[in-house]
């Protein structure tokens, strides 16, 4: 049977009949509305969906916006990359296990997949794991981990075979971040605060029904991660006029001693780009309903980057005298992502890493270039050479 | 609303393709560009009565096929991937949608002929004319007691119609072509080369009382231009791909060079734009009717949705055909190889019916971001 749009309306009003927003408390509410399907509808049944088509997430949204709704920011990478991720190669365990407080944000995740040593060329990282009887040992060095110091658990690759090509030595693991050996250090930023930290691992030991796919499947399984982060990143459903526009339009209605015919052409060239992006976001949306996220979805997200990065430099020099100034240079860790908060100052300087975090502008283009336009790959020196044998 | 193409439109897509393949080569049209410039009547007739093309925007009662401008943009995306020398968009879109707006016996009896392709017909206005520019109507044609007297320059399509639709002393008016005279001149785009049209006493039958018809057929003109651009913009970045694909230099295909690879992924990305721009436009088109151009109340998000496409795709499909240019070296530079017809289109469309400027100027207003302050 096929859920459609009257179903899943259906669906919602009986859960709101049983379950009041305004009396239930808030973590209850979000357990329920799991449990009702209508956490994700594109889910199967029993793990937070319906099974229903993607896009009549919409129609939930909808009906129970003004209920309580758990954190989208502090929860994104849950939301947008453990979740997917589990829920393509987890087992029926994990994914009982994990989605139902993964989606609630009873437990938050990170993402161990960077290190000092390996950024673009992620398939080359040195955090070793090996096998103990029933168990990994894990040991090595994660940097660039948003929320590690509130997550509960992290989506973690390791290497498990250092004597292969280095694609192929890779697993994909779930990291206790309680496990003894877990040490999580904030890395400051240039915005002054730490949203993001360096993760030691120490002889971490995690059981082998923490591993996710197969042992050497893990560049796989990873790329599954990075294709919905980058759907998360670029593809985030926007109003028209949303986003970084929004502040950027408010201060031009509000401030017309600050136009000038300069900023004014420049304004609407960037208003153009961010509209087309946005519909172009919506169109990807609209396929992705139908199916996996593809490599287009990386497109979106370089478009985003550039985007945010113009529209906040241009707000900043538009405020002139006021664009001197910083809010708040205090080092401290932040509880959520947010590329729109504070001023003018913090919303350019974090907009930076637009193009660095999710793979950087440079890899996606290469990813478009020869998984979308099929053009030859560069000649490589790490093709067919054992992992250990590569220089680093 | 969807972005996303339709079964129905992908078959319609599929038989204009089918024709243009057979018909309407790349190596056809070269040829065809110096001995009849804009013009293979033959191709025209296929489309128009064949497939039904000329019909799509009339309605059903008068022998048309009562479809939208999304399926009008599907069609103009194949001829814009074929820069097809043919009056589609001159008659089928813009001349029709004048005719369509105007309402009243004259004109639906005009569209009964159009619907089957008996009657091809061009708007007589200047393909240069932005949709933002008609507060003053245009003063070049005057009437007085059914006679038009004046001249008209730049007029795409004029060649290929057999009736003019004229703008003059603030009415519009229908004029058999034979009454006129069409001289095209030596335009940039070989495929659809502009005319001068002159009235000097001719008689013209009154189709619609003001100019509001006019306005819209600019506005449905202009936001399915995109959808032109766009396809000519996908024929330029695909005949890209397949060249530096092939083409070796430094032993290599000079396709697996990364400063090539990152420029055209950044095309691809400009056109995947584009096409959303271009089904958004189409979309709002469709969906409401009877709107218009900007000064027509109600009718904001057509308006907004037809400037940001051709605000994007006129630049979109310059870009394309720019890289395609420089990408192909030495080959592009040659009369032989048949980019420079998209080149040349690209360039024109970018001038048609509003610069890309010009659509920018008019999102201050519908976007609500207001110039500054005079001094």
């Amino acid at each position: 049977m096929t859920v459609d749009e009257t179903a899943v309306e259906e669906r919602v009003r009986a859960f709101l009949a049983r379950h009041d927003p305004a009396a239930t408390p808030p973590l209850d509410f979000l357990r329920a509305r799991f449990d009702a399907g209508l956490a994700w509808v594109h889910f199967p049944e029993g793990l937070g969906g319906l099974g229903a088509p993607r896009e009549l997430q919409s129609v939930v949204e909808r009906a129970l916006t003004g209920t309580p709704q758990h954190d989208v920011g502090r929860l994104a990478i849950g939301l947008g990359m453990a979740a997917p991720t589990i829920l393509a190669f987890g087992t029926e365990e994990q994914k009982r296990r994990f989605l139902r407080p993964l989606w609630t944000g009873e437990e938050v995740w990170c993402q161990l997949f960077s290190e000092p040593g390996a950024g673009s060329d992620l398939a080359t990282l040195a955090t070793r794991a090996v096998r103990d009887g029933d168990e990994w040992v894990v040991d090595g060095q994660k940097v660039w981990t948003s929320g590690a110091h509130f997550a509960r658990w992290a989506i973690l690759v390791a290497r498990t075979d250092p004597d292969v090509p280095k694609h192929q030595g890779l697993t994909y693991f779930v990291c206790d971040m309680r496990a003894p050996g877990v040490e999580v250090r904030p890395l400051r930023q240039i915005t002054g605060e730490a949203e993001f930290n360096e993760v030691f691992l120490t002889g971490v030991r995690l059981p082998d029904d923490l591993r996710l796919g197969a042992v050497g499947d893990g560049w796989r399984v990873a790329q599954a991660t990075l294709m919905n982060e980058r759907v998360a990143i670029g593809g985030a459903p926007g109003r028209r006029g949303g986003g970084m526009l929004a502040e950027i339009t408010e201060t031009w209605r509000n401030r017309p001693e600050l136009r000038t015919h300069d900023l004014h052409r420049r304004l609407l060239d960037l208003w153009v780009e961010a509209e087309v992006t946005r519909l172009a976001g919506a169109r990807l949306r609209e396929q992705l309903a139908a199916g996996a996220p593809g490599p287009e979805g990386s497109g979106v997200k370089l478009a985003f980057a550039r985007l945010n990065q113009a529209l906040s430099g241009l707000e900043v020099e538009m405020r002139r005298e006021e664009g001197l100034l910083y809010d708040d240079w205090t080092f401290r860790r932040s509880e959520s992502v947010d590329f729109f908060g504070r001023g003018p100052g913090y919303r350019y300087l974090r907009a930076k890493g637009n193009s660095i975090e999710g793979g950087t502008s440079e890899i996606l283009r290469n990813i478009i270039a020869e998984r979308v336009l099929g053009l030859p790959a560069e000649p490589r020196a790490d093709k067919n050479v054992p992992w250990k044998d590569l220089p680093r | 609303m969807t972005l996303l193409y339709s079964e129905v439109e992908e078959e319609l897509r599929a038989a204009v393709r089918d024709l243009l393949a057979d018909r309407c080569p790349p190596a056809a049209v070269l040829a065809g560009a110096e001995s009849a410039p804009g013009r293979d009547a033959e191709l025209w007739k296929a489309l128009a009565r064949d497939i039904g093309a000329a019909g799509l925007l009339i309605p059903e009662d008068l022998g048309g096929a009562g479809a939208s401008a999304r399926e009008a943009a599907v069609v103009l995306e194949e001829l814009g991937r074929a820069v097809a020398p043919v009056p589609f968009l001159t008659s089928a879109v813009m001349a029709t949608w004048a005719l369509v707006r105007c309402g009243g016996d004259a004109a639906r009896e005009l569209l009964g002929e159009l619907a089957v392709g008996e009657t091809t017909a061009a708007l007589a206005v200047s393909l240069a004319t932005s949709p933002y520019a008609l507060s003053t109507p245009p003063a070049a044609v005057r009437a007085e007691a059914g006679r038009l007297t004046g001249r008209v320059t730049a007029v795409a399509g004029a060649d290929a119609a057999d009736l003019l639709i004229v703008p003059a002393s603030g009415a519009l008016y229908a004029v058999d072509a034979a009454d006129a005279v069409v001289e095209v001149v030596t335009s940039l785009d070989l495929t659809r080369p502009v005319a001068m049209v002159t009235f000097d006493g001719t008689p013209g039958r009154p189709v619609g009382a003001d100019l509001a018809p006019l306005r819209a057929a600019l506005a449905m003109g202009a936001g399915l231009l995109a959808s032109e651009q766009l396809g000519l913009a996908e024929w330029c970045l695909a005949t890209t791909l397949a060249h530096v694909k092939e083409r070796h230099q430094f032993a290599r295909p000079i396709g697996s060079f990364q400063a090539l690879k990152h420029r055209l992924a950044d095309l691809w990305m400009e056109i995947v734009q584009a096409r959303a721009a271009a089904r958004g436009a189409a979309d709002a088109l469709a969906r409401t009717p009877g709107a218009g151009a900007a000064d027509e109340g109600g009718a904001g998000e057509v308006a907004l949705a037809v400037a940001v496409a051709q605000a994007w795709c006129g630049t979109a499909a310059v870009h394309a055909a720019e890289e395609c240019l420089q990408l192909h070296g030495g080959i592009g530079m040659t009369w032989e190889h048949p980019l420079h017809l998209y080149l040349k289109r690209a360039k024109a469309d970018e001038i048609a019916l509003g610069t890309p400027g010009d659509h920018r100027d008019a999102l201050a207003d519908l976007a609500d971001l207001p110039a500054p302050l005079p001094a």
